[in-house]
């Protein structure tokens, strides 16, 4: 059996908006392509920014990659902000859970001395990374060009924030909410030795101009390095130190990577393919700050997994290279 | 142990605030370069108070929550065919203006703020920005997302973002954004998150909800709910703004007082089409453009600038001319639109006798002695067959870009022409707020593209004019434009309701 509503029905006159139709043809359209193609202005400017007059307001020339049309650089995640939302609000469900079973059970308590030290010494420093991450990908938004491209950003700057946020909490629930974890964590980030060239880098990557770099830099280069250091190696190693527990509070981080690396990897896929001149480009950056951030992380990886861990990410970070075509 | 409570404030301290570092290996001005050459002084952003103190975790949670049920309605307003419950056909033309003029510029919110959001050096400051950017990229998606089911029903919305950098009538809205966007990131956010969101918001954005609301369409006035809470953050964002620029130090305070009359005035202007839509476009009133202007600006407007005289900053120059003109201004823009009603990509047409007799109520000082006697012409001539459109395009003010429309205050029936030479050119306004600025800014304003020159100059291809509202603006011309009556959108309106 089955149950027949009758409803009228109307014939519609058009299906999509004309942009959408130019480009996929005159025919229902996913609310992916309604709010992202050809939404961004292109042409008449008034006036030139008294910040940057060399450009226009929208201008595909502020960085050295070239795209004959940007929007091809589509997420195949297919976020907009309300599927971005949802996404993150279930990841933050669980992430809650997590971190809220944590604190009830007082699993701090059972780490030993040495592992705690390490969390604050050399984890949560990394919220000053994250943030970084955060002004990165902004930026990108800020001048990038194409709603495809830069929303993808905006979601992921905002979600930098949010680990910046989720790290915080992890030096807090170490500290009883005390702020003395965080306020240590950020001495080291200051002063220590270990911490001194990735914080030269940082400020390194917030004064470079041109936005695609940037991104290079950070999304791929530096965070691959970090991710296969941090949520991987040492994810092993809590394992080792029988500190699981720590794990839950790196899930968010980790699976977030995931999900991040397959809008990133299909959008540099594209960007390397469209051109050699961009495929020579992407390399020249990957290759000049692969070395920087290696040996900004050289101190870093040597204490907190061994010798051998920076090589390890490094191989991680070749192979990713290559597969994306960036050779 | 157990774990001490934290305050919000605190804990948002921790979590937020502490992010950024003094830097040792950089110049912290090589990575926020143009906080200075505003000439704004800020001596330090600790003493920013963060107007809302949301962690992303809450915020995704809050915004999905929020996007969940507006979606839910999104569906089943396509599903049942939820166009067909407003109160008239006409009242989609609301929704053209809308969509083609305010859409686009929360985009450009979005890009704008993105932009502060990165250069600011205070990162209370910073964050606050970066979450109004996002906010705004949701309202550009969701208010297409709104639309797209009226734009499968209705004709005049099918082009709006290849519109939005080319139609006559659009640049007024977006050069007032290009404008906000191209000046110093202090400028931005004193234009934007001060002028527009907190003292016009009320006169901008939520006439067209409201105007959803009571003219049945549901799509418009859940998308205005659901933003509501957005809204007010935007709202606490530009109060936090002037406070902390002019607590800050004192010889910021002329800089903002200059700030705050080129934004309001710049406003006012931008508003013409709000009063239109609100008196004309609109089948169900909700209330006339001048009781808006009373309840929004003077009467909440009044109290703020009292507030903010400790300060020393005054009620913006020419608040007296723009409160006179505002008996004038929707009749005026909307005489405007009927006359050049060809060149439109919406509809026009006379109001109902109801209609007129409403106007003449609201407007009991201006309406009968300038206004009506044009309408009655118009009602006269159209009975005779002889619906009249003006040819071509009206002449445009250089700052504002809306056309030379507005008229003397103390003679209604005199246009208002200033003018002023530059370097051996002569350039026209409509409006002594609209000489001083550009007055102010020479070098700036003398970059307007005028649509209606570019047109003449032979930039926008095309011989006549339609051929450049065909080709070049992407119009259905005969369809998406001229008068309301006849047009295939009144046409298949009978046709649903009578089967």
């Amino acid at each position: 059996m089955s149950v027949e509503i009758k409803m009228a029905t109307l014939e519609p006159v058009r299906h999509t908006f004309t942009q959408i139709a130019k480009r996929f043809g005159d025919k229902p359209a996913s609310r992916y392509q309604e709010a992202t193609y050809d939404i961004q202005a292109v042409t008449n400017f008034h006036y030139k920014p008294s910040w940057d007059p060399q450009h226009n307001l929208n201008d595909a020339s502020r960085t050295a990659i070239q795209m004959a049309d940007w929007y091809v650089l589509k997420d195949p995640r297919q976020f907009y902000y309300a599927t971005y939302v949802a996404s993150r609000a279930r990841m933050q469900d669980n992430a809650e859970n997590n971190y809220s079973f944590f604190e009830k059970r007082q699993l701090a308590e059972r780490l030993s001395d040495e592992v705690k030290n390490k969390l604050i010494r050399l984890l949560v420093p990394l919220r000053h990374v994250e943030h970084t991450a955060n002004l990165n990908n902004i930026y990108g938004v800020s001048v990038g060009f194409g709603t495809a491209l830069t929303q993808a950003l905006v979601y992921e700057g905002m979600d930098r924030l949010g680990i910046a946020q989720y790290l915080s909490r992890i030096g807090l629930i170490l500290d009883g909410n005390t702020g003395t974890a965080l306020e240590q964590a950020k001495q080291a980030w200051m002063e220590d030795s270990t911490w001194q060239r990735m914080r030269a880098l940082c400020e390194e990557l917030l004064v470079q101009k041109d936005w695609f770099e940037v991104l290079i830099a950070q999304d791929l280069v530096m965070d691959t390095l970090t991710a296969d250091l941090y949520y991987r190696q040492f994810d092993c190693w809590l394992a080792d130190q029988q500190a699981h527990d720590v794990t839950m509070l790196l899930e968010f981080m980790q699976e977030w990577q995931k999900d991040r690396d397959r809008w990133l990897d299909s959008t540099l896929k594209l960007v390397a393919s469209e051109s050699d001149s961009n495929r020579q480009q992407l390399l020249q950056w990957a290759n000049h700050w692969s070395g920087k951030v290696a040996e900004a992380l050289a101190p870093i990886a040597m204490e907190l997994i061994d010798g051998d861990a920076l090589s390890r990410s490094m191989d991680a970070l070749a192979t990713r290279l290559n597969k994306l075509g960036i050779k | 142990m157990a774990a001490k409570k934290l305050n919000m404030k605190d804990k948002y301290k921790m979590l937020t605030r502490d992010l950024d570092w003094e830097f040792s290996y950089q110049d912290r001005k090589e990575a926020f370069p143009y906080e200075e050459y505003e000439g704004i002084k800020i001596t330090d952003w600790s003493k920013w108070e963060d107007p809302f103190r949301l962690t992303m975790d809450a915020y995704w949670k809050y915004q999905a929550e929020k996007e969940k049920k507006l979606y839910a309605i999104f569906d089943a307003f396509a599903q049942n065919n939820g166009h067909l419950n407003i109160s008239d056909p006409r009242y989609v033309n609301a929704l053209k203006v809308f969509l083609g003029g305010v859409t686009p510029v929360e985009y450009q919110a979005y890009q704008g703020f993105a932009h502060v959001g990165r250069q600011f050096g205070g990162v209370g400051a910073r964050v606050a920005c970066q979450m109004q950017s996002i906010d705004e990229l949701r309202h550009v998606q969701t208010q297409i997302h709104a639309m797209s089911h009226y734009n499968k029903f209705f004709d005049g919305l099918h082009n709006w973002n290849g519109m939005q950098d080319k139609v006559w009538y659009m640049s007024v809205p977006t050069s007032f954004f290009h404008d906000a966007r191209s000046s110093g990131p202090f400028e931005f956010l004193l234009a934007i998150s001060f002028s527009f969101e907190y003292v016009l918001t009320n006169l901008l954005f939520v006439p067209f909800m409201s105007g959803a609301a009571y003219n049945g369409d549901m799509a418009t006035v859940t998308f205005g709910f659901s933003s509501q809470s957005d809204e007010a953050r935007h709202m606490t964002l530009g109060l936090e703004v002037i406070k902390f620029l002019l607590e800050q130090h004192e010889d910021n305070v002329p800089i903002v007082q200059k700030w705050v009359d080129k934004w309001f005035w710049r406003g006012t202007r931008v508003l013409g089409i709000v009063s239109m839509m609100m008196d004309y476009m609109l089948p169900n009133k909700v209330m006339s453009w001048r009781e808006a202007w009373e309840i929004y600006f003077e009467q909440a407007g009044g109290a703020l600038f009292k507030d903010l005289a400790r300060y020393g900053i005054k009620p913006p120059k020419y608040v007296d001319i723009a409160t006179a003109q505002m008996d004038h201004m929707s009749h005026q823009t909307w005489w405007n639109f009927y006359n050049f009603g060809e060149a439109a990509g919406f509809h026009t047409w006379i109001p109902s006798d109801k209609e007129l007799d409403w106007l003449s109520e609201k407007y009991p000082q201006t309406f009968d002695k300038y206004y009506r006697p044009r309408w009655e012409l118009a009602k006269k001539m159209e009975a005779e067959g002889k619906r009249f459109y003006s040819k071509g395009l009206p002449q445009l003010c250089n700052t504002c870009q809306v056309a030379m429309i507005n008229t003397e205050v103390d003679d209604p029936t005199m246009l208002v022409y200033r003018s002023t030479e530059y370097k051996g050119e002569k350039y026209h306004f409509c409006s002594d707020g609209c000489h001083d600025i550009f007055v102010d800014e020479p070098e700036k304003f003398v970059q307007s593209w005028l649509p209606v020159h570019q047109i003449l100059q032979g930039n926008c291809g095309g011989a006549d004019l339609e051929t450049v509202m065909r080709e070049y603006y992407g119009m259905d011309v005969g369809v998406d434009n001229l008068d309301m009556k006849g047009s295939p959108d009144e046409l298949r309106w009978k046709e649903w309701k009578s089967a």
